[in-house]
């Protein structure tokens, strides 16, 4: 097959769990400041995945001493220890934008249900492997 | 210098260790067969030429068929000649295999492709000029050439000024590229950042001095 694929799929050995907009993670994140790196931990909203293969991207918002934060992560950093799901969300549309037009309370997203595998098709990346 | 024929693949990005993420050309390096010599006595200058992705004989002309026959080689889609001292070309006699394992990791190479056609473009594409100013009262031309002679002096157009024209499908050299990973199993090398042309184009890899 496409070797350029194959390239990319070596490099998306890690385990990760399926999470989608809406569902609030909790990111384990390398931080090398100093000689010794530590784990800093990110916990926001999921408010876009972008990207296809190895180049995919996600984004987590959160509101940190009332300033609001948005970080983009690659979903296949090394960098990434762990995403931890901490509450799934129930959301329309695919990229949240507009939470950040809203204040206080209408930010929350309704609290969603764990998708069941039938819905997981979305990421197929490893099935396309096999086939 | 001596070097390689390859086709462009395609970028992706690769990860460190350290969690970089380092944007790489994937080019299928060879393998590359030398079919033959350009030597200073014949041909004034001394070259290896290679040959790159094989073809059966009834693709080729007769004449070309020839040449490759003469030094008993099989034939090639693809040839293409690298200018090398002749302490270099002695190590690599016709029907020698040159294979992507002459470059390693951290090397320096400069790579020769035809850049992705652009059509007649006009000179903000092609010169980067400035565009001419959207209001006090431009009109019907924002991203015209502007004055290109003058009047008494020079009253011609001087050689070489940058006007719109043809850009891109040009013969494009990058130089000082770095070479960022091997595969010889899979004939790949990769490379650290843009290489001129569009997918599976033909591009030439030499080492630099």
């Amino acid at each position: 097959m496409d070797i350029l694929y194959r390239v990319g799929q070596e490099q998306m050995n890690m385990e990760l769990p399926d999470f989608n907009t809406g569902d609030t993670v909790k990111v384990h994140y390398t931080i090398r400041e100093f000689e010794k790196p530590r784990i800093q931990i990110f916990q926001g909203i999921v408010i876009q995945k972008k990207g296809s293969g190895v180049n995919k991207t996600f984004t987590v918002r959160k509101i940190s001493h009332g300033v609001s934060v948005e970080r983009i992560f690659p979903l296949f950093s090394p960098l990434i220890q762990e995403i931890e799901i901490v509450r799934y969300g129930r959301v329309r549309r695919s990229k949240l934008f507009y939470l950040r037009k809203l204040r206080s309370k209408s930010t929350k997203v309704k609290r969603g249900k764990k998708p069941t595998p039938k819905n997981k098709v979305k990421n197929t990346d490893s099935e396309q492997k096999e086939a | 210098m001596l070097g390689i024929i390859g086709k462009k693949i395609g970028m992706t990005r690769l990860f460190t260790e350290n969690g970089d993420s380092v944007a790489v050309t994937l080019i299928e390096a060879g393998p590359c067969t030398v079919t033959s010599h350009k030597t200073k006595e014949k041909d004034n200058y001394s070259a290896l030429q290679l040959g790159f992705q094989e073809v059966p004989e009834k693709k080729l002309t007769k004449p070309l068929w020839g040449h490759f026959k003469k030094n008993n080689v099989s034939a090639f889609k693809i040839m293409k000649e690298f200018r090398v001292n002749e302490d270099v070309m002695n190590d690599y006699s016709p029907g020698a295999e040159i294979k992507v394992d002459i470059f390693k990791p951290k090397d320096k190479i400069h790579v020769t492709g035809i850049s992705k056609g652009k059509g007649f473009a006009g000179v903000i594409k092609r010169h980067n000029f400035h565009g001419k100013t959207q209001t006090h009262g431009t009109h019907e031309s924002f991203r015209g050439t502007g004055s290109i002679g003058m009047c008494a002096t020079p009253s011609r157009v001087h050689r070489g000024k940058k006007m719109p024209g043809q850009y891109g499908n040009d013969k494009v050299t990058v130089r000082n590229l770095t070479v960022y990973k091997i595969d010889g199993e899979r004939n790949l090398l990769m490379v650290r950042g843009a290489i001129p042309g569009h997918r599976n184009s033909i591009v030439m890899i030499q080492k630099t001095k």
